[in-house]
């Protein structure tokens, strides 16, 4: 085993897609970010965006539910075959979120993850820092939104 | 015409501070938020997340965001002449944002701009940090949002 192949290090893994509804578009942004454009239809066709969208935070926290359903599915594969699955620690943050297009009522959109690299954290012994890009795809290909993470990681023993 | 009470992007010039909060947080907004988003153990069980790194049941970063998101409106977005965000430069999450805890920041305008390829439009460089009860910073943050120049009076809108 090797750090590239324990990390899948720049393979993109496709996370699945969510179609955003314009009930939810405005749920979200009713409790968090209530400009315009995200919570009045009709309020939002004579701005620059052009019609009701999503909120930035609403299309970049589904990445992290979707991250969240794969690693999931991942662990419990592991478990099944039993292999011990990798323990995840907090984020220390994000850089270069970008919303490059608005994500509209009814735009379905697709996410992925491109693990970029690790490297041991001297302070926790046995942990890693994962560095993440994150991706958003709409239905055409376009890309509408990016980031790059970071994450706390531990692999387990060898032999374990 | 401008518009009174709006704020325009000649309204913010750098050195402009606008506060955020006080927000308070509660273990069923973090719950509820994370269930949606973030479902991992330290946010949504109070068990273990005092057994975590975190040290008690924690806001996901992502709600962290948005609760900061919520203040900007709060305290100057909804009242601006805002034409969204292009993206966010970084989010640096320092501390636990554990429940119960009592944000409080402000959003500082490190530099302002006209756009080169959108006329009538300022791009304005935020600086967030949001701090708790205890004055620790729990979120560091630069974004840039889009704000538009004042109309001139009597000129064309």
């Amino acid at each position: 085993m090797s750090i590239e192949t324990d990390y899948e290090l720049g393979v993109r893994r496709d996370l699945g897609s969510h179609v955003f509804t314009a009930e939810a578009i405005i749920n979200f942004a009713r409790q968090f970010d209530p400009q315009r454009f995200h919570v009045d239809p009709e309020a939002a066709k004579d701005t620059v965006f052009g019609g009701l969208c999503a909120s930035g935070w609403h299309t970049s926290a589904t990445w992290m539910k979707l991250n969240i359903r794969s690693i999931k599915n991942d662990v419990a594969k592991a478990q099944s075959e039993g292999r011990t699955p990798p323990e995840f620690g907090p984020s220390p943050g994000v850089r270069n979120i970008r919303w490059f297009k608005p994500v509209f009522a009814g735009d379905e959109i697709r996410y992925s993850r491109i693990n970029r690299g690790a490297r041991p954290l001297n302070s926790r012994p046995g942990w890693s820092v994962l560095e993440t890009s994150a991706e958003a795809h709409d239905k055409a290909g376009n890309i509408v939104m990016s980031f790059d993470s970071a994450v706390l990681i531990k692999l387990p023993e060898a032999g374990d | 015409m401008p518009e009174q009470n709006l704020l325009y992007f000649e309204d913010m010039s750098p050195g402009t501070i606008f506060p955020l909060g006080p927000k308070n947080v509660t273990a069923d907004e973090i719950i509820a938020f994370a269930m949606e988003f973030d479902p991992q153990p330290m946010h949504i069980d109070a068990e273990a997340g005092a057994a975590s790194i975190l040290g008690g049941l924690a806001a996901s970063g992502w709600h962290t965001c948005a609760m900061m998101m919520r203040m900007m409106a709060d305290s100057y977005l909804l009242r601006t002449a805002a034409e969204g965000a292009p993206g966010v430069d970084h989010v640096k999450w320092r501390k636990p944002v554990l429940a119960g805890d009592v944000l409080n920041g402000e959003t500082r305008v490190i530099e302002a701009r006209a756009s080169r390829s959108r006329p009538g439009i300022g791009i304005v460089s935020l600086r967030h940090q949001l701090r708790n009860q205890n004055g620790d910073t729990v979120l560091d943050s630069d974004n840039p949002v889009m704000v538009r120049l004042r109309p001139q009076e009597g000129g064309q809108a």
